[in-house]
């Protein structure tokens, strides 16, 4: 039997860590994801863990005593946001070269400057192409969930990539609601033991990690490290079915809601689903095709998957919490739109950009852009596909 | 037991040959003399800053590492390490091994006195037990000879050269040990290549069997930076000791001894002349400048000798 139980984002993650009891955890405090250190070193400080807590004095040495942790044969964890994450930058391109599955709980907040504690996406889009598995979740149960598929995601031995688990800064990581807990020794025996073949640990086989690697070799390394994420598509689907046969709970690429006859659809990434959920529903009552697509898996990013999922949507709209300061709009528009093209041509697509620094993303501004969706079908007129919204002036 | 050179000698090397260091350059012989006070039967995981040792010890696809090894970046050798050392504190706890692992790490004055301090120093700080050696060679030469805070006051580097108006770097060395001293652990220890490498050894032998954190900054001369004949190496450090200018001494339990008093101290002119960082420095117009030096040295050695108890 599952455990009832009401949390925080916050709080459900460091139980997820409490009941994963990681060997070593290295984390700085930054808000909002400063709770889930404080949590975690309660539970060493109580005994409750087994593990090393290492309170490190920065961001970028919490990483890289992740990185000297799990190369050692250790499983590491580590949590942080916006600037904290941005500190990391550097050492999270080494990790994924390095092939270490660390798992990192993103707990998204506004990247500066200016400063600005609330949520977006842009600390973690900044990070999409740092070689590390991107999950989204939508609500707290999403994250506590997609923590403990992560561990085993990571691990894979065809995979070996370091994870990041994103939620949304105080909307989800603050607010408290109900969710379902694994008991600990389900967890225990999802998770498993981490067995790495090669650590700096095994007195039978010294090793050496972290090589000048000159151009003889380093562009087959490379290679080899995008090997890794493509295979990773396959595994997440493995890992996902296992986690759906211990909870019944099902996890895919993505969620496709009122999605299958849709007209027009939305495409958006954790908390604010929630939000567009129920304006597609209230579309639905009142006779409008209206469906949307949530991103979960946003490393690798499931190209095909999306494009066969969108394939007969007549206006689409992919909404960025994040600037790509490109002049043609965010992230997840650029990878929607490159998805489709060749596969799903002739959908009208347009990308807004939303809730930039914390922004409140009302049901209004949703409802907003499915009306501008249905004035596209209906005129055929697409106008400017670079928008904003709720933005003033 | 007494120092005996030939069989410290004799103990296996754990950094071997052929690796791509300079001839007459301080670091590997540091390194060694380092990893030669390791027990053979300890493992050790060793750890580099991004520099010369790093690029020139661990090519892939080779390694002149026996142990374990790791690099992962310039700037955090101490955090990087300090991870490995907490991931053995964990597997022993948890049952999941049970040898003994020693923890070094290696770093240039670059990646110690400047990019890396704030990693060191939280390592240090959060009582790992492992031991950080800086190689301090007094300039960012992997990239080709800049100046660092390490570098002494008047050295002609590449951006602190010395011109019309400018006699090379401008400012003093910053005094490292002394910073780490102040973190109060267990063990500090200034050393560099003397003569048999007694004074080094032991130390290293120190630092590694003291539980908890322990620092050692090593002067270790660099031929390209420094402009000094290859075979000049150990007279270099030799001079480096005699003139005061590089005092040996350590700091145990927040306890100052100095280790080695010249029965004459030399004047720093003997140092500074065979190298060619300083030729500038003797023409008419300059030779005050050496006596700057001088007065620096000397008022440093006196507040050492008040640190350390010693009569002046």
């Amino acid at each position: 039997m599952s455990i009832r139980e009401r949390l925080s984002g916050n709080e459900a993650i460091a139980v997820a860590m409490r009941q994963i009891n990681p060997d070593v955890v290295a984390a700085f405090p930054i808000t909002p994801s400063t709770e889930i250190p404080q949590y975690f070193s309660q539970f060493v400080s109580n005994g409750q863990v087994q593990t090393e807590f290492v309170a490190v004095e920065s961001e970028h040495s919490a990483m890289s005593a992740c990185i000297g942790a799990q190369a050692a044969g250790a499983r590491t964890m580590t949590a942080t946001s916006a600037n904290g994450l941005a500190l990391m930058w550097e050492m999270l391109y080494i990790a994924s070269a390095m092939k270490l599955p660390i798992t990192l709980s993103c707990v998204n907040r506004a990247l500066s400057g200016p400063l600005n504690i609330h949520n977006d996406h842009s600390d973690s889009m900044g990070a999409r192409d740092s070689g590390w598995i991107q999950l989204y979740s939508e609500t707290n149960q999403e994250a506590y969930d997609n923590l403990l598929q992560a561990i085993r995601i990571a691990e894979h031995k065809d995979v070996l990539l370091p994870v990041m688990v994103c939620q949304d800064g105080f909307i989800t990581s603050h607010a408290v609601e109900n969710i379902e807990l694994l008991e600990d020794d389900k967890v225990k025996e999802f998770v498993g033991e981490y067995k790495p073949d090669h650590y700096l640990l095994n007195h039978k086989e010294p090793i050496a990690v972290g090589p000048l690697d000159l151009p003889a070799h380093c562009f087959e390394h490379k290679r080899e490290q995008a090997q890794s994420m493509i295979n990773a598509k396959k595994v997440i689907l493995e890992v996902a079915k296992e986690f759906e046969k211990l909870t019944g709970r099902k996890y895919e690429y993505f969620e496709k809601y009122n999605l299958d006859d849709a007209e027009i659809a939305i495409v958006i990434i954790n908390s604010s689903a929630g939000t567009a959920k129920t304006v597609a529903d209230k579309l639905r009552d009142n006779g409008i095709k209206a469906g949307l697509l949530k991103i979960r898996m946003f490393r690798p990013f499931p190209a095909d998957e999306i494009a066969e999922a969108l394939k007969n949507v007549k206006a689409l709209a992919v909404m960025d919490k994040a600037e790509s300061y490109s002049a043609m709009g965010g992230p997840v528009g650029a990878e929607v739109k490159s998805a489709l093209y060749g596969k799903a041509d002739g959908i009208k697509v347009l990308n807004y950009i939303y809730g930039l620094g914390g922004r409140d993303v009302r049901a209004d501004d949703i409802e907003e852009v499915y009306n501008s969706l249905m004035d596209i079908v209906k005129t055929g007129q697409i106008g400017e596909t670079y928008r904003y919204i709720g933005v003033r002036g | 037991m007494a120092y005996n050179l030939k069989q410290v000698m004799n103990k296996p090397e754990r950094l071997t040959g052929g690796h791509r260091m300079c001839a007459g350059c301080g670091a590997p012989v540091t390194v060694r003399t380092v990893l030669r006070a390791l027990k053979p039967e300890d493992h050790a995981v060793c750890c580099s800053a991004t520099g010369c040792l790093e690029v020139s010890t661990f090519l892939y696809p080779y390694t002149a590492w026996k142990d374990s090894f790791i690099h992962s970046a310039f700037e955090n050798a101490g955090a990087t390490l300090s991870g490995a050392e907490a991931a053995y504190t964990a597997l022993r706890r948890k049952g999941r091994m049970n040898e003994s692992y020693k923890f070094i790490a290696f770093g240039g004055d670059g990646g110690t006195y400047d990019i890396g301090l704030q990693s060191l120093s939280g390592a240090m700080e959060r009582g790992h037990d492992m031991v950080y050696i800086c190689y301090d060679n007094e300039a960012y030469m992997n990239t080709g000879i800049q100046r660092s805070s390490g570098t002494p006051r008047y050295a002609d580097t590449t951006t602190s050269p010395q011109g019309t108006e400018m006699p090379g770097k401008m400012q003093y060395k910053k005094d490292l040990t002394g910073v780490m001293a102040a973190h109060r652990i267990p063990y500090v220890a200034q050393s560099t290549l003397t003569s048999n490498f007694k004074d080094l050894y032991e130390k290293s032998e120190k630092a590694i069997y003291t539980k908890g954190p322990a620092f050692m900054n090593v002067l270790s001369p660099c031929p390209r930076g420094w402009r000094y004949d290859t075979p000049d190496l150990m007279e270099i450090c030799k001079l480096a000791v005699e003139t005061c200018i590089w005092p040996l001494y350590e700091v145990e339990d927040g306890k100052w001894k100095l280790n080695y008093k010249p029965k004459k101290k030399l004047p720093v002119i003997e140092y500074l002349k065979p190298q060619g960082r300083f030729k500038h420095l003797f023409t008419d117009e300059n030779k005050h400048l050496i006596d700057n030096i001088q007065e620096d040295v000397d008022r440093k050695w006196e507040e050492l000798l008040k640190k350390c108890g010693e009569d002046s």
